[in-house]
């Protein structure tokens, strides 16, 4: 615990981060939703929706967690924003462990960590102003600008590439991609450190697509941000991202940088998720492997136990039925849970299956 | 299945009866307190038992016989005894005995409740099948058709005549009718001529035609704008389009798959209807002089009678909470999405 | 473009939709030919024009109110002129359609078997036990498994996947000629929309119908499609092969798509080539071509493209472009400034 400057605004205890550096640290994170039945309400059982997640984040960087729909990704994403409470695990912000503050002492937090929504519409209140969409941050955090809110809403909404005069215009009159813009131009107000974006642009057309993924990556460059991406489009997480984590049924099953993981993926999930996108492109067709999974993916109220993938899987055998895989680092820069990784050396081979004898799992450590 | 409907009825039951205690707590604190609070003794409430001839020593017995010493909690207490297993009332001439359940005896008739309210649940049951009848089949036909011919004159005149029914009070187009049909033209039978279905069934509905058609003008008007919005909503649904697409006939869209979607919350509130009418249509009843709940209520709160107003208050909350039960069950049956959780 | 071996043919269709602000010009001039077990892949974004079309070819638009205009011919009978209980009786037997959502385009309160078995008696005089039979069979055919079982289900049992194969089950349970699918796979995960997109295409071969797949995914399109038309604001400004369209795409707003895309299939560092401005409404669409005040190229035609409507002309070989630009402006463009970028 070491406060770097003599900034007096300064947080106690709050490590300021340089590009590059840790900024967000999760550790065995977790979110159960009870299942409640019977005469009393006893519990039953539970959702697990995100179960024993590891990762960190990097100032200045994009993280993305992609995954099909129940993977826990939007879980993961408002358990990062404390929209909910984990159930377990930790997440340290800036060195402050932020896993259950309290809602006052989150508040000047909320301005450090913002979310975007995929649903531009329904984010935006239909019967305020842009300009009050846009400066509801500052009268929420009470902050002052120098010039007025106004002046301060004028200035972001020219930020995001809309014009000053739709300050007193309503969200109806305008189209989903200038929605997203002001949605974006609103999470900006407080100069966020980090933000959680929730599938950011499916909502939208190719083209309007394309500039919204452009207006985010030139506001990165600009401020310094940090964004965790939240997405099921692999294109475009591909576009966007510095580092991937795939996600399976509440678990990380791949977490490695962009051209690793969609050149040479390790986890069996991520070569059959990426190999089942369809290519616009009519040379590759015929020459693509293709992996088809059967099935659909098992509920998270009883998961699979071990490997939570091995009953989809071609390459499973008795021992992922019994050992989960730990995520454990087979490259540099590459994290993968499984026993049999593909497009692996004999060394990473035998890495893995070290791995899985020596750490028996998660599941077997808590029994 | 059948075992989580079982305990799925059973909670709902346990709840029902916490919800019958909260009701009738409430509305005898209410009529305990208030005469308190307006100045009246507990002698001053025996008083209008015994008359007013009665010594003051009578007077005096009489209250603490009835126990209007005891604190309101004891009394509540003896009150929902009563209910449960029966009570016994000592006159000093002998005691009487008022099986379960026991209600009480009027302040005013000295009658026990419990019978006298018996005898009036036909009278306000007979009233609310028929009309609840003809406002559902009337409703929802002008309902649907509206919505059909949505932006035709047929569609307009029939909003605007619901709009009219809505909004009028039922003893205003109750005595209109009242004077029209049954004083100026003679086809029905005024009020206050009540005749039970099994003593007479022509009779009966003479009696009733009237009461019916006015309380069914006012609930169809409602019920045509609901049906009307809930079709509108439904034909715009994918389903209907899938229907189409298969090659349907219109009819068969309409009421196969439209219908019986936008049917759905109609159920829910026709339940909730009925249970509250049940309870008594005071207006009604008063209008057309029908010996129904809602008389005997209207009756019990102007003579402030303690014992009616709580036993009508207990029957008309037991009605409403079984039509709820029944309308939650039933929309298991219609919706099997609801049959899952 | 037309084709004596057609089965299904449409001719100059325009579907307008009068409305307070004005007349809605959904589709405005559109012309295509199908042949029996070809598939036609309609690309665009939203308000092309792309699912007002597959409407209006089933006639779900009719007796609403749209005013339709031109030829829908269905293996020769002309289906805009005919009466709405004409075009009822082919529905679902003669053409079919499967739509986006399986979830909202379900009856929640029947089963699943319900509903194919409906589908099925519609159009063929059998007891419903016969149809049952048959209800079980399209399911075990588009690879549910216990179909006996599942066919008692009720939509909201079944995942996404399994409800969009029963959809394609009721669609296909009378074997129609003609199947459209409208966005099929846009609901769906991404395995599960392989596992679909396969389904598809397995059926099709072994059905010989004829197929058109609407969707906004040139992937898609590119994995379905023997031929591609590209929508914009209620017209075709492009038709061709998948080869066509990928390889040597011809109008700018193609460009435009493609630009726009990320692609997963390989490095792309470049930053994404978004299309400038918005969609047009479609009530004051733009004079001349639709697309000028977003096309790069515009100027280069002398403001032809402001006042005049390209038509869609053949530039050789079948592919078919509506853009006033000369082939050797569009080759250089397309050389030059997009296809090093993508």
């Amino acid at each position: 615990m070491t406060t770097a400057d003599t900034d007096p605004t300064a947080v106690p205890g709050v490590v300021e981060p340089e590009i590059g550096e840790e900024l967000l640290s999760v550790n065995n994170l977790t979110k159960h939703f009870p299942i409640r039945r019977g005469l009393l309400q006893r519990q039953v059982g539970a959702v697990q929706a995100v179960d024993g997640l590891d990762f960190t984040v990097t100032k200045g960087e994009t993280l993305s967690l992609v995954g099909e729909s129940g993977c826990g990704k939007t879980t993961t994403g408002r358990l990062l924003t404390r929209l909910l409470e984990p159930s377990d695990g930790r997440i340290v912000f800036e060195g402050r462990d932020i896993t259950h503050m309290s809602e006052g002492k989150m508040r000047p937090l909320r301005r450090d960590v913002q979310m975007i929504f995929q649903d531009p519409y329904g984010s935006l209140n239909p019967r305020h102003t842009v300009g009050k969409i846009v400066g509801a941050p500052f009268k929420l955090q009470k902050v002052q600008t120098e010039n007025g809110v106004k002046k301060a809403v004028q200035e972001l909404l020219e930020l995001v590439g809309l014009s000053p005069e739709h300050y007193n215009r309503y969200p109806h009159e305008f189209s989903g991609g200038q929605r997203q813009r002001i949605g974006i131009a609103r999470t900006l107000a407080l100069r966020p450190k980090l933000i959680v974006a929730d599938e950011p642009v499916s909502a939208l057309d190719v083209s309007i697509q394309a500039q919204v993924v452009n207006l985010l990556e030139d506001l990165q460059e600009e401020f310094d941000l940090t964004y965790v991406m939240i997405a099921h489009d692999l294109s475009v997480v591909r576009h966007v991202s510095d580092r991937v984590a795939v996600m399976y049924l509440g678990k990380i099953v791949e977490l490695a940088d962009r051209v690793s993981l969609y050149e040479k993926p390790m986890h069996p999930y991520t070569l059959a998720l990426l190999s089942a996108v369809p290519i616009p492109d009519t040379a590759r067709k015929s020459k693509r492997e293709r992996i088809r999974l059967v099935g659909d993916v098992p509920s998270p109220i009883n998961p699979p136990p071990a490997c939570r993938f091995h009953t989809r899987c071609w390459k499973a055998q008795d021992i992922c039925k019994v050992v989960e895989p730990p995520l454990i680092q087979l490259a540099p820069g590459h994290q993968s849970a499984c026993h049999f990784p593909e497009n692996a050396t004999p060394e990473q081979e035998a890495t893995a299956m070290k791995a899985a004898e020596t750490n028996p799992g998660r599941d077997s450590v808590k029994a | 299945m059948p075992g989580t409907v079982i305990t799925y009825i059973v909670r709902r039951l346990i709840a029902a009866i916490g919800l019958l205690i909260i009701v009738s707590a409430i509305t005898f604190s209410i009529f305990y307190l208030v005469p308190r609070w307006a100045g009246a003794s507990p002698e001053t409430l025996a008083n209008r038992y015994v008359g007013r001839a009665a010594t003051e020593e009578t007077v005096k017995l009489t209250a603490e016989r009835l126990g209007l010493y005891d604190p309101i909690a004891v009394q509540y207490w003896n009150w929902a005894k009563g209910v449960v297993v029966g009570a016994e009332y000592d006159y000093g001439a002998g005691v009487e005995r008022c099986p379960a359940p026991c209600l009480g005896y009027s302040f005013i008739t000295k009658q026990p409740v419990w019978p006298e309210l018996l005898d009036r649940i036909p009278v306000t049951l007979s009233l609310a099948a028929g009309a609840s009848i003809l406002w559902l089949v009337f409703g929802v036909a002008i309902g649907v058709l509206s919505a059909l011919r949505r932006g035709s004159i047929f569609d307009r005149a029939a909003m605007t005549v619901a709009l009219a029914g809505v909004s009028l009070p039922i003893f205003f187009t109750g005595l209109i009718s009242l004077a029209f049909f049954s004083y100026r033209l003679g086809w029905t039978k005024p009020g206050g001529t009540f005749v039970p279905l099994t003593d007479n069934p022509v009779l009966w509905a003479q009696a009733l035609i009237l009461p019916w058609i006015t309380l069914a003008f006012l609930f169809s008007a409602q019920y045509a704008r609901l049906t009307r919005a809930g079709m509108l909503e439904t034909m715009n649904e994918d389903f209907i389009r899938t229907a189409r697409a298969k090659g349907l006939k219109e009819r068969n869209v309409v009421v196969q798959h439209g219908l019986r979607g936008a049917l759905t919350p109609i159920l829910t509130i026709f339940g909730l209807d009925v249970g509250l009418l049940l309870g008594g249509a005071v207006l009604t009843e008063k209008t057309f002089s029908l010996p129904g709940l809602g008389k005997y209520a209207v009756d019990g709160i102007v003579a402030n009678d303690l014992p009616k107003i709580l036993g009508v208050t207990l029957v008309a909350a037991v009605f409403i909470v079984l039509a709820n039960l029944i309308v939650d069950l039933l929309y298991a049956v219609v919706d099997p999405r609801v049959r899952a959780k | 473009m037309t084709n004596d071996n057609a089965f299904l043919s449409v001719r100059d269709l325009r579907v307008h939709f009068p409305t307070d602000d004005g007349l809605v010009k959904s589709v405005d001039g559109l012309s295509f030919d199908l042949e029996r077990g070809k598939t036609l892949g309609i690309v665009g974004e939203s308000g092309s024009g792309k699912s007002v079309t597959s409407l209006s070819i089933m006639g779900l638009h009719k007796g609403g109110s749209a005013r339709i205009s031109g030829e829908v011919l269905l293996d020769g009978q002309e289906l805009v002129s005919s009466s709405s209980e004409e075009v009822r009786l082919l529905r679902g037997k003669r053409m079919a359609m499967i739509f986006q959502d399986p979830l909202s385009a379900m009856h929640p309160y029947y089963t699943v078997g319900h509903q194919i078995i409906e589908a099925y008696r519609v159009h063929n005089n059998v007891s419903k036990a016969v149809a049952k039979k048959h209800a079980i069979e399209m399911l075990d055919r588009v690879g549910i498994p216990q179909p006996d079982k599942r066919v008692d289900a009720y939509p909201h049992q079944f995942s996404g996947g399994m409800r969009q194969r029963a959809m394609i089950a009721m669609a296909l349970s009378c074997d129609p000629d003609l199947l459209i699918a409208d966005e099929p796979t846009t609901a769906l995960d991404v395995t599960v929309q392989a596992q679909i997109l396969d389904l598809i295409r397995d059926l099709q071969s072994e059905f010989n119908s004829a197929v058109i797949i609407i969707t906004h995914d040139l992937g898609v399109v590119a994995e379905l499609a023997d031929h591609i038309q590209v929508m914009y604001a209620g017209r075709a400004i492009e038709y061709g092969t998948a080869e066509d369209i990928f390889d040597r795409p011809q109008h700018p707003y193609t460009w435009g798509l493609l630009g726009s895309m990320p692609r997963i299939d390989r490095e792309r560092t470049e930053r994404l080539i978004p299309i400038k401005g918005t969609p047009p409404s479609l009530i004051n669409v733009p004079k001349g071509c639709a697309f000028n005040p977003r096309c790069n190229y515009a100027h280069l035609n002398g403001g032809a493209s402001e006042t005049e409507r390209p038509e869609l002309l053949d530039s050789g070989a079948g592919h078919m472009v509506a853009c006033h630009l000369s082939p050797q402006e569009r080759q250089k463009a397309w050389e030059t400034d997009i296809k090093p970028k993508l």
